[in-house]
Formats: structure tokens, sequence, C-alpha cells
């Protein structure tokens, strides 16, 4: 009998802890069936970050080390250079990467670090509760902007892949969401290429992913992978930011 | 007088971020972090509803929520930020700059370990971290406390031109529902009154420079002068407390005494476990048993001399740390305590006793145990074959 679906070698097979609708659990099956298209899971090192995902390591088959809030990069930095032979990679979220840590990624990506990060921006800090993240839409409702986030006080999002751009160690950016089967797959693509790139000790990568919150965002999960393609994508249109040129 | 209609049932971090709208500070700013995060998040809302006229910034890390706060303080801002744990090990760098350029922030500081492992719940390794900071520390009991300590913590703190944070555990006193008397805002703001900085930033007619680099030639004179700040802000806060308690009738002081007046042994701790240990001693004392309690609450400035005078008449004093000092003999409260007994002619046998990291759950069975352990200890020829036990430790 011909096998058409199974869960991949690099997830281990235990109940969830994210919320019903979370996009975290499509992104971990996606880096877990890349790793095993790449034959990669006995040479990989995940480096997990503060967070929803602050668990992650439950989820991976393979080692995980956690990180202080947002310290990643700079703990993936330590292990490449250590271990260049393993593939290490960082999974950070938005409070995680674009706020605390904003500091190691940039000092990564500009170092050009042969690592790969995957970015799940879901616009709000989930673990602590719902509060206002600098990826926070204009207007976004969160337990700390109750009346919407004002660029006035608080600034407009951050988009961290249009930052990082500019950056001449950065090999490929790519900003992907979770929010229909074919963007699912393209993300897929996307983290692959990621991680080839990596292996071809091409330097610094990032895949940014549009995730789905309903818990925080106040919306059932059917409306909240459509607030991603009507609103999110407004403020970070998908698509390759950086395209990899093999040097 | 209590006004039954403040009368009010609040979690700690609900009853303190309370004080902050009664205070109304010019510059609160806040990052998230379990179990403080609902300090800033409630304040927030009162922000969003115009309850307050502070400016919230919502910045992105504690390194930067301290940094921020001390630009606003050296501004000649009353200003307050929320935090815990990790929080609290990240402004770690900014914190010792705050108190010695002498600014008065008060911070809500709600009692979480500190990684690794990553762990949410209570002890106090975050604040016995930072303790020689230059802040000071108020460790309080319960909600009530909490609140009356964070309004009493701007006067003092104002006074004595130090900063100073206000703990509770994490979780226990943070998340539990108690009672506590709320203060009329018109009261507050009254006892407050404005702050008036003696110098401040930008101040044309006094102009200043503050942090600037000071090396061999007059750190340690500038040392000197925050050293010996947190020496006289122990008469600062007597003389706050004394006022505290004459215009809203709740007593507080450095430590409190709970039945020591015929004790031969004590426990010294501080925290939401003395609440526990209360009960443990009303156990005992049915039973005839001479034990009481002494509750620190104010660790910074130490008040060693008042300390000692307390506990000198005891037979024997367990000192119950909730954090541990890493192979320095005995955790940090006990070494404090027994450098504060240390030379004078009567002093109790004590015995460290170190529970509850990471959140581990202690009974009132465990504190008699304590007890008596405690007072098998008075006789004479009793000792401990170590130098301090951890409770309810696994092996």
């Amino acid at each position: 009998m011909k096998t058409l679906y199974k869960k991949p070698e690099s997830l281990n097979d235990i109940v969830t802890h994210y919320c019903p609708g979370c996009g975290h659990g499509i992104v971990h099956r996606l880096i877990a069936e890349v790793i095993d298209e790449l034959n990669i899971r006995e040479k990989t090192i995940g480096v997990a970050p503060v967070g929803c995902a602050v668990l992650a390591y439950n989820y991976f088959n393979f080692d995980v080390t956690e990180a202080a809030h947002g310290r990643a990069p700079a703990v993936a930095t330590g292990i490449k250079r250590a271990l260049p032979d393993n593939f290490v990679f960082s999974y950070q979220g938005d409070g995680d990467l674009a706020a605390i840590g904003t500091g190691e990624i940039i000092h990564a990506a500009n170092r050009s670090e042969n690592i790969s990060v995957v970015f799940v921006n879901n616009t709000v800090y989930g673990m602590t509760g719902g509060q206002m993240a600098p990826t926070t839409l204009v207007g976004q409702k969160t337990l700390t902007s109750p009346g919407g986030r004002s660029s006035c006080t608080a600034g407009n999002p951050v988009k961290v892949c249009e930052l990082l751009a500019p950056l001449e160690g950065v090999k490929y950016l790519y900003r992907g969401a979770v929010s229909s089967p074919s963007k699912i797959n393209t993300v897929k693509k996307a983290i692959k290429q990621s991680f080839e790139i990596q292996l071809a000790g091409g330097g610094f990568s990032l895949v940014e992913i549009l995730a789905q919150c309903p818990t925080y965002w106040g919306m059932t999960p059917c409306e909240s992978v459509k607030h991603i393609e009507t609103e999110l994508v407004k403020t970070f249109p998908l698509g390759e930011i950086k395209k990899w040129k093999k040097e | 007088m209590v006004d039954k209609n403040l009368t009010v049932a609040k979690t700690g971090n609900e009853a303190m971020a309370e004080a902050m709208r009664q205070i109304n500070p010019d510059v609160v700013a806040a990052y998230p972090i379990t179990p403080a995060t609902e300090i800033a998040q409630i304040f927030a809302g009162f922000v969003a509803d115009g309850l307050v006229h502070t400016e919230f910034v919502r910045v992105e890390s504690e390194h930067s929520a301290m940094s921020a706060a001390v630009g606003a303080a050296a501004a000649g801002g009353r200003c307050m930020t929320a935090t815990s744990s990790q929080g609290l090990m990240l402004m770690s760098e900014i914190l010792p700059i705050a108190s010695a350029l002498r600014l008065p922030i008060v911070m809500p500081e709600v009692n979480r370990t500190i990684a690794g492992p990553i762990n949410i719940h209570c002890d106090h390794s975050d604040t016995m971290f930072v303790r020689d900071s230059g802040w000071m520390q108020v460790y309080c009991e319960d909600a009530q406390e909490a609140y009356d300590s964070v309004l009493m913590g701007i006067k003092i703190a104002e006074k004595a031109m130090l900063p100073m944070m206000v703990s509770t555990d994490g979780f226990i006193i943070s998340h539990c529902m108690a009672r506590v008397d709320l203060i009329p805002d018109e009261d507050v703001t009254k006892y407050l009154g404005q702050y008036k900085p003696e110098t401040w930033l930008l101040n044309p007619d006094k102009k200043i420079t503050l942090g600037g680099l000071d090396l061999q030639d007059y750190y340690f004179e500038h040392k000197m002068v925050a050293i010996d700040a947190m020496y006289k802000s122990k008469a600062i806060i007597k003389e706050c407390c004394e006022e505290f308690a004459g215009k809203f009738g709740r007593n507080y002081d450095f430590f409190e005494s709970y039945e020591m007046d015929d004790a031969e042994t004590a426990i010294l701790a501080m925290g939401s476990v003395c609440g526990t240990a209360k009960v443990a001693v009303d156990n005992l004392r049915k039973d005839g048993k001479k034990v009481g309690l002494v509750r620190m609450r104010v660790f910074r400035p130490f008040p060693a001399e008042e300390l000692a005078k307390t506990l000198s008449n005891l037979k024997t004093l367990a000192i119950m740390d909730r954090s541990d000092a890493m192979s320095a003999g005995e955790a940090p409260l006990a070494i404090e305590t027994k450098a504060a007994l240390y030379g004078r002619k009567k002093q109790p046998k004590t015995h460290n006793y170190v529970f509850g990291l990471g959140g581990r759950d202690i009974k009132v069975e465990e504190i008699e145990d304590v007890y008596k352990e405690m007072l098998d200890f008075t006789q004479p020829e009793k000792n401990f074959d170590r130098k301090v036990t951890y409770l309810g430790v696994r092996e």
C-alpha cells in the first residue's frame, strides 16, 4: 500500500499546547517535513525562543536548546561556529525577534552567520496574554493598546524583512503566510530554500511567516485566516523580499 | 477609618496597578513579563480610559523600560515601571545607574525565579540577584501591603532620592484575590503631593550633568554619596511608616514581629510564606510552645541593629530563605542576619533553611516541623551536621 500522508519523523507524537486555530503548529510541521526531506534530522540543532513557541523543543524530534528572550540568533551563532557541520536554525516569534531581540537579529544577519531563521509574525505578544508588539498593525486592539495602536505614540509596525534587506550579509528573505493550502506550500518551499542556502554555506537567511492568532485577535480561526489575507498582507506584503544569488 | 465602599477584592497585581492609577505618574515604560505583565496592562487600560495623564511607553525590552525610567526621572518626572525575573535581569545594568543618579523610581516587582531552567513561579532569586544595586527593597505579605507599600514607596523614594522596588510573591500574591482597603483618590493625591525634584535636566537656572565619566579621581566619593543615602534612608522609612499609620491606620515597619514577646524560638522569613508561618505559630502556641515569627519587609536598607535587637533574646532562630547564594555558606537573608548578630553578647543559635525554589509549595506542616526542629535545637548539645537545610527538595 502506498503511504500518502504520515507524521514527519522530525515531529514527536504529543498533544499540542497551542490554541485552536494557531499558526504555530503548521509552521512546526513544515519545518519537520523539510528536515525529513533534506535528510538532516540527525545533524539539526534548533534554538527555541521565549514566547508561545517556548515549548517548541517538545514537538521537534531533534536537539533543541532554549535561548533567553530574543537571544536565539546569538545562541545559534555560537552553536554554528562551534559545530559548523551541523544544521542550525532559530525559531522565533515577533515578540522575541522584533522586540527584545532586535539587536541580535540585525547583527547575526550583518555578520552573515550561516544560520536559518524561521520568524513567526502574528502581530501580538501571545504568551504573555495579548499585548501590543512592535509588529502590531496600526489600529489593532490589544491589551496594552485597547483603543487600537496609534502610530503617533507607538510607531508603525516593524517590517523585519524590509529592515534586514539592505544588509549585505543577508542572502535570502521571504515573507509568506500559513493562511491557505497554496500559501502553506509556498512557505514550505521558502523554508527549504533557506535551509539549502545554509547547507551550501551560503550565509544568513530568514523566512517570515504571517500566522494567525485567533485567541488574541478575538476572532474565530476562519476569520483570522481571512484577516491575514485581507489586512496583514497590506502592511506585510508577501513574496521574496531578497532573492538568493548563488555567489 | 476604613471606608467600606473602598473595601474591594483585588489580586496583588490589580492592587499595585490601582496604586499606580492613584499615583498618576508622569511616565510609565514597560514590557510584558509573567507574572508582572498585568500591572502595566491594567495601567494601559487606565491610560486608554483617560483616568491618568501618564505618558505610557510600550518599549521593546526591560532594558529600555528601565533606561526610559532613568531618562524620565532625570528630567524631573515621577516615573514607574513594573517587572519580574528575567525582566529584572535585563534591567540589571541600569538599576545601579538609577540609584547612583539618585533617581526616585518606584517599581512593583513580582518575584519569580530566574532561568535556567526556565520557570515562571515564585522565589526570591530575582530580587536577591540585584540586592546590592542600590535600590531599596520591600517584600510584601499580601495585596494590601503591596498597595500600601507602592504608595508609601513614592514618598520614601522621593525623600531619600533613591529608587525602590516593592515586591510580591509571583502568583501567590500577584494572582490571588484578597481583601484590599483602598484609600480615596483625593487622599492619595494629597498625601503624595507634587514631586518637586531639587535638580533636573534642562533646568536653565541650574545646569547639571548626570552620569558623567568619573574615574579614580571622584568615583569613590560619588559612590559614597549613594551608600550614605542608603544608610540615611532608614530614618526616612521609619518616619514615612509612622506618617502612613497616622493618616491611614495601617502600621508598617522594617519588619513585623508576630508572637515575639516571650518567644524562645522563631522563624525569620520574607513574603507570602509568612502567612503560612503565622498559622504554624498559632497551632504551636495552642500546644504551649513559645514560638514566634519575624517577617522582614525592608531588606534594603538592611535594618541590622533593629533586627539584631529583636532576635538576640531568642534561644534558637530558623532563617528561611527563598533563594540560594550558591556556596556562600548560607543564603542571603541568613548571611546578612548573622552578620548583624555577630559580636553581640547574646545571640540565638541559628540554622538556615532554603525552601520554595521555582515555586515549590511549602505547607503549614513543613513549617511546624521547622519549629519543632528549632525547639529541639534549644538543647545545648543539639547541633546540625550541615549549614543549610534544603526543604522539600527530592534527592
